[in-house]
């Protein structure tokens, strides 16, 4: 579904992801893991087309398409979406209305008739109860006034009715208590299907506990530096990220 | 001239009791306190001249002569603590009589492995490198009444999460006063460490026995580090006798959560400091706050929140319920630092006032060096409102009831967040209990 | 340069899309002002000697009077004597119907979007059209007449019916109140009249266009509505006007006067011309709109957007009289390109148990100027006095501003104040938010936008805030692709 082959990207002028290589199917979860500042987030940023993030070199093959060479409205409607790490608030326009309008301008990039204002509620409500949203936070402005937990909640909420191919998950996690961590893990692996692949990017292995990965990618100073099962995950919980820093595997060597 | 006498007044009883404190413990904390005690006896007593002390004198604090509370008083029984409890099951308890760790009327167990929940006084002996890196840290001793509690600083409780832990159970750390013949001083002492990626809950709360005049001088700092999750609540019971000055100093790292919501009931004059530092990207505070004040109470609240990194975000919401001749303040900075883009900050504060004598000053500070932010603030100050009490009563409730059922509306926002079950139960009976009742106001 | 930023380029480099000039002979009196021109205008307009009387008063009051400075807006000094207060089309139609308005006229409205004849069918709208200073088409007279409701231009009502406009002109914004009002009530060439008698509900929104034409001719109109006890009715005013490379003065009075449980909603949407992008050209907009809740249990509505005007400068205020009366003020206001605004409102609590409530919405783009200016005040007397604000500021762009002045005055103590503020940007991050859903960045800026004013939008009439959001797009969208 997805290879990216010796992708560079640069931010600020500064290059931040020097020559990464992942390759992921459909129906995998492939967990992104690595100490701040190693790229996690500028993977998830320019894989979904974030204007401060320059590719100055590599290709991302999404579904047989040149994903880089699209606009970023034009992923989301292949079928791309971002969870992002800090959900941005747009004040006035309520959270059901605002998803209307993505679900919709997706469903006709699809050729799919547009959903009226009763089919949309149904769908809606189902996946507001996987969330355990309130249904106050579906007339309320896009994220304005949410806590950093209900924000979280709200993206994989997004990611529900949107049903993309590829879902990636940039920091869901953080600032998230263990109850939160929880509901969000539960809503992504209500969505975990043969037809739709996962990326979690994540500092930390808690989250990996609830959506168990098929592989885990450790990234460092910009490369992709060890893979692994679910096991490593763990090890890393254990070790911390300074052992991998003469590890001899990987993009390094 | 006159301003600098005035100053000094009141600080003698404190620096004589100050050989009181052990003189032993590891070298740096007997420099911090000989440091913290010259800076109090320099700065003295804060006066309604200084722009952070303006609606609320300290001058019946200054007048009294509080001497350092005994450390062993007679007759705290696990009785007296009754009413400042809540819940029996998954909460760790350990009290303080006059700022000491009680040992009998504690109970610590049942923590997860490595979860160090004690009295600092003996952390202090066992490994004082281990508590040097925080303690005292972030509350400094700009403050007068925080460098006096660090003057006499020899133990308080200490609550250490190892990166990871998620303790389940709520931590009730409970400090009790119990004078003695003449008015008494402790200065209770709380350090809340949490590691990177764990969660903790803590309680403190602040009660009195007996109705002696004392004097609760208090001092908490919490360290959030990367990822924890830490809920904090404050509650403030003391006896209509006492006097609380407290401060919680608050560091946040990146993606620290932090809660903290202080509930002030008792006192007759009591003022909290909270200073909150947003030092991590992607770091959120939330502080929240209720008090009450009736006869001639006074409780002020002074709230700072730093944000100093990009994409924090804090909440506060404040209210307060006002009655008979009662006076609250409120003062709540945001600084949004030129490093802190993206900040979202909102600050909401009201103030219900039951009566015309009633007094609230409230001051919303914005100070934003940043140009990509969003920050909220609201202040509103009213009266119960007639059209909602008229149409209580048409539907056949009494003025008095109609007037509760408001009052409680008003404050359930605030209770209604707070996330321990039993505490909040107890608080919502308690706060009912203490409304001016029956249409008399 | 990226998306965002393109897009924020765009909106200040649109251009004014209504820029047009119609060619319509006028009757122009010479630039200049003395007593002797203030005679002219009211001999043109064969008006009473006790207003002749009431103009030159007005007249004599703002000689003694100096340009206020105290506002947020920038200009270089107006010459007083260079301006023309007296403009009229030559060729004077017969008012029977809209079949006879002067063919030129009725292109310029259809050019606006807004064909006089359309609206008398779809909307049911009485338009009093204001073109040039002097009414040239007045619809459903008729059926306005037989309900006793008054609706005509203001010359029209001196002469049918002089006692109302005596009784009520100058009550609310008297002719000594500040430099601008005082000049308007001496030279005043036109405007709009209305009197809802007892009881009655207006069934139809009345509406004026006005439209700056002719030119250095400054636009001088006043406008009275009278709502008697127990009349209700809805007033739409909205103004665009032609490109034009000098500074044109727009001093306009509206007086509002509700009498007990009557309702006036006064709605504007403001397009003038706001000047090239250098500032170049543009109209200065200083208006005194003021209501007077006189009785027991009226309420004024002010809602405006203001997207026109090189310099807006008007603070449509209420007097809160009658105890339980009710004053609302919603606006949106942006400045994109040069454009400065001034704006704001006055509650004036004086009855018992008065409630205001004020939201506004700034929105600054280009180098724009925003500047909300509010003042509550309850009085001594106003016993349970309620007042709600709520100002929020949008930025688009980092070479805008937008700067907030909340004035309170609270004399009593049982009086319940709420003030809400906040300032945001109109980010990359919102936008692309809004693209990674799938959304296009035209709809991201237009949903953001319209999100914003969603509060204000809502208390426009249904038509209006279908055109007030359109216009809104038009102002910032530009050209988006």
């Amino acid at each position: 579904m997805l290879e990216i082959t010796d992708l560079k990207v640069q931010a600020a002028g500064n290059e931040i992801l020097h020559g990464l290589n992942l390759s992921v199917k459909a129906g995998e979860v492939h967990a992104i893991m690595g100490p701040n500042g190693s790229g996690k987030s500028t993977l998830a940023r320019a894989l979904s087309g974030h204007p401060e993030y320059q590719v100055t070199a590599g290709a991302v093959r999404y579904l047989g398409e040149d994903l880089l060479a699209m606009a970023p409205e034009d992923r989301a409607r292949a079928g791309v979406f971002m969870a992002f790490q800090y959900p941005v608030e747009i004040a006035g326009v309520n959270n059901s209305y605002f998803l209307k309008a993505a679900l919709n301008a997706l469903r006709k990039h699809r050729g799919e008739p547009e959903l009226d204002a009763m089919e949309f509620m149904t769908l809606v409500r189902e996946k507001a109860k996987l969330l355990e949203l309130d249904a106050s936070m579906l007339n309320r402005p896009v994220n304005e006034g949410f806590s950093g937990g209900e924000k979280k909640r709200n993206e994989i909420f997004h990611m529900a009715v949107l049903e993309p191919k590829l879902a990636i998950l940039d920091e869901t996690d953080s600032g998230l208590d263990i109850d939160a961590l929880k509901i969000v893990a539960h809503g992504v692996n209500a969505l975990r299907s043969p037809d739709r692949a996962i990326i979690v990017v994540t500092h930390y292995q808690r989250l990996l506990n609830y959506i168990v990965p098929d592989f885990v990618h450790v990234l460092s100073d910009g490369r992709i530096v060890k893979s692994g099962g679910k096991e490593l995950a763990l090890e890393l919980e254990d070790k911390g990220y300074g052992w991998l820093e003469g590890e001899p595997t990987g993009a390094k060597a | 001239m006159t301003q600098l006498v005035e100053k000094v007044i009141g600080t003698e009883p404190y620096l004589a009791d100050v050989n009181r404190v052990r003189p032993d413990g590891p070298v740096w904390l007997r420099k911090t306190r000989a440091r913290a005690l010259a800076r109090f006896s320099d700065l003295g007593f804060p006066t309604t001249r200084e722009e952070d002390w303006r609606f609320t004198s300290v001058a019946p604090i200054v007048q009294r002569p509080f001497r350092l509370a005994p450390a062993d008083p007679a007759g705290v029984a696990a009785a007296d603590l009754a009413p400042a409890l809540f819940g029996d099951e998954g909460v760790v308890r350990l009290v303080f009589v006059n700022g000491r760790y009680a040992a009998a009327l504690s109970d610590v167990s049942g923590l997860p492995p490595g979860v160090e929940v004690g009295d600092l006084g003996a952390a202090l002996a066992s490994r004082p490198e281990a508590v040097e890196q925080h303690l005292t840290r972030l509350a400094g001793c700009a403050q007068a009444f925080t460098a006096l509690n660090t003057a006499f600083l020899e133990g308080g409780a200490l609550v250490v999460v190892p990166a990871g832990v998620v303790v389940e159970q709520a931590i009730h750390l409970l400090f009790v006063s119990a004078p003695g013949n003449g008015p008494t001083v402790s200065h209770p002492r709380v350090l809340v460490v949490a590691g990177e990626n764990s969660q903790v809950r803590v309680v403190e709360s602040y009660a009195g026995v007996g109705d002696g005049e004392y004097f609760t001088n208090a001092v908490t700092e919490v360290v959030a580090g990367p990822n924890a999750v830490v809920d904090h609540y404050k509650v403030q019971r003391e006896q209509a006798g006492g006097f609380h000055v407290g401060s919680l100093h608050v560091a946040l790292a990146r993606s620290a959560n932090v809660t903290s919501c202080a509930i002030a009931l008792g006192a007759a004059l009591s003022r909290n400091d909270i200073v909150a530092v947003l030092g991590g990207e992607g770091a959120e505070c939330t502080l929240n706050g209720l008090y009450l004040v009736d006869g001639t109470r006074l409780v002020d609240t002074h709230t700072t929140i730093d944000h100093t990194q990009p994409h924090c975000d804090s909440h506060e919401v404040y209210k307060g319920i006002l009655s008979g001749r009662g006076q609250g303040v409120f003062n709540g900075k945001i600084i949004v630092r030129p490093d802190a883009q993206k900040t979202d900050a909102k600050q909401t504060n009201r103030a219900l006032l039951l009566s015309d004598e009633a007094q609230i000053n409230t001051k919303p500070q914005l100070e934003i060096f940043a140009d990509d932010v969003k920050c909220t603030h609201g202040a509103a100050v009213g009266q119960l409102d007639d059209d909602a009490i008229f149409y209580l009563r048409s539907r056949g409730l009494d003025l008095a009831q109609a007037r509760t059922l408001l009052i409680q509306a008003f404050a359930g926002d605030i209770l209604g967040r707070i996330r321990i079950e039993p505490l909040r139960e107890r608080l919502e009976a308690e706060m009912l209990k203490q409304l001016p009742g029956n249409g008399t106001v | 340069m990226t998306t965002a930023q393109k897009t924020i380029e765009d909106l200040a480099n649109r251009e004014y899309k209504y820029g047009f000039f119609t060619d319509v002979e006028a009757d122009t009196v010479a630039p200049g002002l003395d007593e002797d021109v203030i005679r002219l205008i009211s001999a043109k307009k064969e008006e009473p000697e006790w207003l002749l009387e009431w103009r030159l008063k007005a007249y004599r009051a703002w000689l003694g009077m100096t340009e206020p400075t105290w506002h947020n807006v920038h200009y270089p000094p107006i010459d007083y004597q260079a301006i023309s207060y007296y403009s009229a089309p030559k060729k004077k139609p017969v008012l029977n119907s809209l079949d006879e308005v002067d063919p030129e006229v009725r292109s310029t409205f259809a050019k606006l979007g807004i064909p006089l004849e359309e609206q008398k069918l779809l909307a049911g709208v009485a338009v009093d059209a204001v073109f040039d200073s002097v009414s040239v088409a007045t619809t459903f007279r008729v059926k306005l007449a037989s309900l006793g409701i008054i609706f005509c231009s203001f010359s029209e009502a001196v002469r049918e019916h002089p006692d109302l406009v005596r009784e009520y002109l100058g009550s609310v914004v008297p002719y000594s109140d500040n430099f601008f009002a005082a000049l308007n009530a001496a030279v005043f060439s036109d405007g709009s009249f209305a009197y809802i008698p007892k009881g009655v509900r207006c069934p139809m929104e009345l509406s004026t266009y006005f439209r700056i034409n002719a030119m250095n001719t400054g636009q001088f109109e006043r406008t009275l509505i009278v709502a008697a006890e127990g009349a209700s009715v809805s007033y739409l005013e909205g103004c665009t006007a032609p490109m034009r490379d000098e500074n044109q003065l727009h001093a306009a009075v509206v007086e509002l006067v509700a009498m007990d449980d009557a309702t006036i909603k006064y709605s504007t949407i403001q397009n003038w011309y706001p000047g090239d992008k250098d500032g170049k050209g543009g109209i200065y907009n200083f208006v005194t709109k003021r209501g007077k809740c006189q009785g027991r249990n009226s309420k004024i509505t002010w809602t405006q957007v203001e997207t026109g005007s090189a310099i807006t400068w008007k603070y449509p205020s209420c007097l809160l009289i009658g105890d339980n009366s009710v004053g609302e003020f919603y606006s949106v206001a942006t400045t994109n390109g040069r454009q400065q605004a001034d704006t704001g409102t006055k509650m004036i609590h004086i009855g018992r148990n008065t409630k205001s409530t004020i939201v506004s919405k700034g929105i600054s783009a280009g180098h724009g100027q925003n500047t909300y200016r509010g003042l509550v005040r309850v009085g001594k007397k106003a016993q349970g006095a309620r007042n709600y604000s709520q100002c929020d500021s949008l930025l688009i762009g980092d070479k805008c501003g937008a700067h907030t002045f909340p004035y309170l005055d609270i004399k009593n103590t049982s009086a319940k104040v709420e003030h809400e503020a906040s300032t945001s940007k109109i980010g990359e991050d919102q936008i692309f938010y809004c693209r990674q859903r799938g959304l296009s960045t035209e709809d991201a800026v237009n949903l953001i936008v319209s999100g914003f004013c969603k509060e204000v939008f809502r208390e426009l009439p249904m038509e209006f805030a279908v055109e007030a959001q359109k216009l809104l797009s038009v102002s910032l969208e530009g050209s988006v692709g």
